[in-house]
């Protein structure tokens, strides 16, 4: 079983992030159990998501304390939020940069940045970073298929093809950038 | 779950909207709104009046539908106990959480354990998986012409309510199979008048409250029956009165319910693989309480650890009192945790692994924080 | 298993609660009526029937000797009389 904690400010879709991998963890047969740090948040106000996957039906449900993965999708909260606070050692990181982001330095930690912001003020107009670091992700990690992350993202936007077309490509992107 | 009930094409849809319950009924009323489900989803102004809609429904002969949590189940509360004493099969699901004061919209088992008392059969789901299966099994064991009993389906808050995973639905064709439409032995009629809800005065109302206990004798006898019609159709052997995990062996016994019970699952593994001998005795039915069958899986144990998520302030965790009524010559160590959306931890549970070993204590409070408590009323 | 849970419509009319009535009863004197129906409208045990001038009649079966009846009446034309006052009771009687 691997862990994935996502660290976000809430709004900018950290629980459909995880909601989308677990969908396309599915498409390739795993399972996964996504859900939000449960609670009561404003716009804005930093906030988690968490991801298990496995090869068998997932159990343990507690939140995740010392995750084989993250993903940060504000890179605002790095420091505030301690976000490679208790990373297992060998863990992968997913970090979306501005010009300015200081990243710490994690012994056995590898991680992957990539402005993913900017990526998605390009491709979709608007600062979600969230769909792009999905694919940096898939690439990153090797856990899930980009095709599969493809499947749900366009699944997930099936009512709005613009909306869709938009966060395919961010997604692709995302990809190509790690 | 809104899918599972919605499969059991439910006539009447009430329920007011509380976290973290809301949007089970917000998935139902869009159903209804898209035309996916034929059902009157009744807008109502309070969980009392969500409780008499399906209550009269329910009565007029109509399969209902209504999900509560926490505060609004403890509102429901006078109408809870009328459903159960009208026999009528309402199912609803508690999306459990903590009840107030101080405030708290997490999860514990407060709230539905506040209502064990009142005649409905609560089933209590690990998972979603499970959830989806309840429901469904839920209205064919309530609706039973033998039983004629409402339904209370238990899902822990936020764990299960917000957290997504693979579920395996099953087809409308397969639930209407197994879940005939209802057809109660008494109903409002305006051609065959009737009254229910009659005032029952000393003469007559010890005898229907004897009734629903004599009933819940037989709720024990169908539950596995329904569980393997159900397993039959779906494959899962979800519905049924306790789950066993890894206890023939096992020196050290874990009893819970609901989702934590995966968790322990996990740490029983854990434990197995560093030669401890621990399992896990999981409760689905809580009410009827099903004393033989846990008698049964307990008999080889010496350690017993109960985890409860609820307090019966002044005595013990509730599930810890039918344990051990249930084995009264065994050591039982009753421990309360996770009260308020506290996380379950693998920590907790390890811990309470090794104090079930220790000498008994009926009501152990684990992951206490010393600091935040004083002798004298502060105000910080 | 059950127990008493409902009752079918009008049973409860075996129930002929007229014998909790206190110490006095209508008696509708049938001469002045308007027929008006106020004392079948204000009965709280909707037990005067008519609708015809001079053609109410209370069922004792069920009366409590309230008095709205006579109290309300326009005309004057329902009076309360002691229980026992005349035996004209089985006259005024209506269907049971």
């Amino acid at each position: 079983m691997k862990e994935v904690k996502i660290f976000a400010r809430a709004g900018q879709g950290a629980i459909t992030t995880a909601a989308i991998l677990g969908e396309a963890l599915y498409y390739e047969k795993k399972y996964a159990y996504a859900f939000p740090h449960f609670g009561a948040a404003r716009m804005g106000a930093p906030m988690n998501a968490f991801l298990r996957l496995d090869e068998k039906p997932i159990r343990m449900r507690s939140q995740v304390y010392e995750p084989d993965y993250i993903v940060v999708i504000d890179p605002t909260l790095i420091e505030s939020q301690a976000c490679f606070h208790n990373v297992k050692s060998g863990a992968k990181a997913v970090v979306a940069v501005r010009e300015s982001t200081q990243l710490p330095k994690v012994e056995g930690v590898k991680i992957y940045t990539l402005p993913a912001e900017k990526i998605a003020m390009d491709v979709i107009g608007r600062p979600f970073a969230n769909t792009v670091l999905l694919g940096a992700f898939a690439k990153a990690t090797g856990e899930v298929k980009l095709d599969s992350v493809l499947k749900a993202v366009s699944g997930r936007f099936k009512g709005k093809p613009q909306v869709q077309e938009k966060n395919v490509e961010a997604v692709k992107k995302g990809y190509e950038n790690v | 779950m809104a899918e599972a009930a919605k499969l059991c094409r439910p006539g009447v849809v009430a329920a007011y909207p509380i976290t973290p319950q809301t949007h089970i009924v917000e998935h139902l009323a869009q159903f209804v709104a898209d035309g996916e489900l034929n059902s009157e989803a009744i807008n109502v102004e309070s969980e009392h009046s969500a409780a008499s809609v399906v209550l009269g429904a329910e009565n007029a002969g109509v399969r209902s539908f209504t999900c509560t949590s926490s505060q609004g189940l403890l509102l429901m509360g006078e109408v809870v106990y009328c459903i159960a004493g009208m026999r009528l099969p309402v199912l609803m699901i508690c999306a459990n959480r903590a009840v107030s004061a101080p405030i708290n919209i997490w999860n514990d088992q407060q709230d539905s354990i506040a209502l064990r008392d009142s005649g409905w059969i609560q089933l209590y789901a690990e998972n979603n998986q499970e959830a989806v299966d309840l429901v469904i099994a839920g209205y064919r064991l309530g609706e039973d012409q033998k039983v004629m009993l409402p339904v209370m389906v238990c899902v822990d808050g936020f764990i299960l309510t917000h957290g997504m995973e693979i579920v395996d639905i099953p087809s409308q064709e397969d639930v209407d199979s197994f879940l005939p439409p209802y057809t109660p032995p008494f109903k409002l009629d305006v051609n065959d008048p009737m009254s229910f809800g009659l005032l029952g005065d000393p003469s007559v109302y010890m005898e229907t409250r004897y009734a629903i206990h004599k009933t819940f004798e037989d709720v024990l006898k169908k539950i596995p029956q329904v569980g393997s019609d159900y397993e039959k159709l779906t494959g899962r052997d979800s519905v049924r009165l306790v789950e066993p995990y890894k206890t023939d062996d096992a020196e050290t016994i874990i009893i819970a319910m609901g989702s934590v019970c995966g968790s322990v699952k996990d740490m029983v593994d854990d434990a197995r693989a560093s030669g401890e001998k621990v399992g896990l005795l999981k409760v689905v039915t809580f009410r009827p309480f099903p004393k033989q069958q846990v008698r049964e899986a307990l008999k080889n144990a010496t350690h017993i650890g109960v985890l409860d998520k609820d307090i019966s302030l002044g005595s013990d965790g509730a599930l810890y009192t039918e344990v051990k009524a249930a084995v009264p010559d065994k050591k039982v160590n009753g421990f309360v945790a996770g009260l308020g959306g506290r996380d379950i931890t693998r920590k907790t549970i390890k811990s309470m692994f090794q104090l079930a070993r220790k000498e008994e204590k009926s009501c152990t409070f684990i992951d206490i924080k010393p600091e935040l408590l004083w002798e004298e009323f502060r105000v910080s | 298993m059950f127990s008493v849970l409902a009752s079918r419509a009008k049973t409860s009319r075996k129930n002929k609660t007229g014998s909790w009535r206190s110490t006095q009863r209508p008696k509708m004197l049938g001469k002045e009526c308007i027929a008006c129906g106020l004392c079948k409208f204000v009965c709280p045990e909707g037990c005067v029937e008519g609708t015809g001038k001079n053609e109410f009649t209370v069922d004792y079966d069920y009366c409590k000797g309230c008095g709205l009846c006579a109290f309300i009446c326009p005309k004057k034309d329902v009076i309360m009389v002691p229980n026992q006052d005349e035996e004209d009771t089985k006259e005024d009687k209506g269907d049971t």
